[in-house]
């Protein structure tokens, strides 16, 4: 068995939590190639499933990837595990002693903890089944506050609430090795956060952003459509100097309109720069911008060692670009440059996305990543409809269902390649944009299947909306 | 708006091919401390246009903020602390807040209020 082969190849137990599942696997493989390692599980791999057994695996590695994951709630190192009692102990006895030995010894303290997916179980029970690990050459002393050594036994009851089985599936014993940063989806949510705005995004969210990623230390990221600054907050976090633009001057400077309930203007400090302030990164902020993402601000060399973005689709905040229409009407002519507001128009889709690639692959230094998020018609969805660029290579795309005929879709890109001449027009052959061209088709499509109540909020939102 | 800011920008302004360096108009300039990290200056240094940046640093040194730059990038930077540190001041700590940056070639002005500058064209620059 593949735990017998010492030290260097030991098994780790990862325990995650049972939410954003399906951003869990592409969060755990950036983590493990941050650190130069290959995903390597066990055989019978379920990615749905709350335990994942890992191969290749250094305590070291493992640390490092509980030091960023948010999907991952604790990791153990695996010293047995089985379907039923019995082969939980023949595979807890056929773990190498000397492996078990440094944590057993007379003069360390220990505890055993007992975990159940799934179900919830009396405390007699528990004490029952701690009993049963007597076997094991525990020689410490018990000591529940404050232990040098804590173990823990988990139980897979199954993923159905409604039919949960009396004994367990699957059974794992292991020595706790460190827990994941799901902490910091409290510390760092929305609602203590200085400056938020109508789409502020959820810091879940965000930290599971900047880790698909791949955002470290030293990184300089960069965010389009920066907003209130959701995604720089979480990639400050974890060390990147930030930066960001904005086509809302308003947005920018943390002006005009609260969207907090109760509070009808925002404050004089609401903006960027506090949010950072907030969580004591203010010294990576490098600078935020009133820009238009689809103008050619920065000069055309490779700055950027990520673009992490949520691009508007005109649900909840609309899209807009600078530029003209003939029937607009001329503004006047005293204006000063400082005041203008420069006539924006709607901003389609499918040229959010031919720009956002185009600039990616431009701008992104080699192996940097890009990552948006896709609106997408569930009806209709494809995997041919993610946009592609020749210098982007796929590394993720996972779905959080909005309603029963919408969902978005996390897109993470790598760039592979510099780009050239011949790249620049790549997508307009691309028949993957055609269900974002049209006048917002997405949009239209989205408000379509909605209830009367909640059609009656989208013509408030949309003659909210400022197009 | 930090001069690391300024060194990646240009200018936009339909039909030119020459806009940049953005020229700096600075009314007010501030100096923040910022946490020195060699790791971080090392890594930029390679991405930034040398002259432009030492270029902007003497426009701000006449405003009495800055020290001087050598006027070409020194070899074995990245052991050089002296030599990190007064980048980064430039680089990090440097801050215009009121002024404008001009397109090199059309004069057209992108007012900078706060320390945010705004890039946005009228329809008829774009």
């Amino acid at each position: 068995m593949a735990l017998h082969c010492g030290r260097s190849c030991r098994q780790y137990l990862l325990h995650l939590a049972h939410d954003h599942v399906d951003f869990r696997l592409p969060e755990i493989k950036a983590l493990l190639s941050l650190r130069g390692r290959q995903f390597d599980p066990s055989e019978n791999f379920q990615e749905r499933s709350p335990f994942w057994r890992l191969n290749g695996l250094s305590e070291d590695d493992a640390r490092s990837i509980m030091k960023r994951t948010v999907c991952g709630k604790s990791v153990f190192e695996l010293w047995g595990h089985g379907a039923t009692q019995t082969e939980l102990k023949t595979s807890l006895l056929e773990y190498p002693a000397e492996n078990m030995a440094p944590y057993l010894k007379q003069e360390s303290t220990y505890k055993i903890n007992v975990y159940t997916f799934n179900k919830t179980l009396l405390f007699k029970d528990r004490i029952e089944k701690i009993d049963a690990l007597d076997f094991l050459p525990f020689e410490g002393k018990v000591n529940l506050k404050d232990p040098d050594h804590v173990f823990c036994l988990l139980e897979d009851y199954g993923s159905d609430p409604n039919d949960i089985p009396e004994k367990p599936l699957y059974m794992y014993f292991g020595r706790w090795i460190a827990d994941g940063q799901r902490e910091l989806i409290r510390s760092y949510s929305v609602k203590k956060r200085h400056f938020i705005g109508n789409t502020s995004m959820d810091a879940g969210l965000s930290f599971i952003m900047a880790n698909h990623g791949r955002v470290k230390a030293h990184d300089l990221v960069y965010d389009p459509f920066v907003g209130t600054g959701s995604l720089l907050v979480a990639c400050s976090h974890f060390g990147a100097y930030v930066c960001g633009t904005d086509i809302d001057y308003n947005t920018i400077h943390g002006i005009g309109k609260a969207s907090r309930k109760n509070q009808k203007w925002r404050g004089p400090d609401e903006n960027i720069r506090a949010n950072l302030r907030q969580y004591g990164k203010e010294h990576l902020y490098v600078d935020v911008l009133v820009s238009d993402a689809s103008k050619p601000v920065w000069r055309k060399e490779a700055l950027f060692d990520a673009i992490i973005t949520d691009p508007p689709y005109g649900i909840r905040e609309s899209t807009r670009r600078t530029g003209s229409h003939k029937d607009i009407t001329k503004p006047p002519d005293d204006f000063s440059g400082e005041s203008h507001v420069p006539v924006s128009m709607a901003y389609h889709l499918s040229d959010i996305f031919t720009d956002l690639l185009k600039f990616a692959a431009q701008h992104l230094v080699l192996g940097g990543r890009l990552v948006y998020w896709l609106p997408v018609y569930r009806p209709e969805y494809c995997e041919e409809m993610v946009p592609m660029h020749p210098c982007l290579t796929l590394i993720s795309n996972c779905e959080q269902t909005l309603s029963s005929h919408t969902s978005r879709r996390l897109i993470t890109m790598e760039k592979t390649k510099e780009p050239e001449e011949t790249d620049a027009l790549a997508h307009l052959a691309d028949p993957r944009f055609r269900p974002y061209q049209g006048h917002n088709s997405f949009r239209e499509k989205y408000f379509s299947g909605l209830t009367k109540k909640s059609s009656r909020e989208h013509s408030k939102t949309s003659s909210d909306g400022g197009e | 708006m930090k001069l690391l800011t300024h060194n990646i920008l240009t200018s936009h302004v339909k039909g030119v091919t020459k806009g940049y360096p953005l020229l700096i108009k600075a009314t007010e300039v501030r100096v923040n401390e910022v946490e020195f990290n060699p790791q971080f200056v090392s890594r930029m240094i390679p991405k930034l246009e040398w002259s432009a940046l030492v270029q902007a640093a003497e426009g701000l040194l006449q405003l009495g903020h800055l020290q001087d730059l050598p006027s070409s990038l020194i070899q074995d930077y990245e052991n050089n602390e002296e030599f990190l540190r007064k980048v980064h001041r430039v680089l990090l700590e440097v801050e215009v807040i009121e002024g404008c940056l001009q397109c090199p070639e059309s004069g057209r002005e992108f007012p900078i209020s706060r320390g945010v500058p705004n890039m946005l064209l009228n329809e008829d620059d774009s």
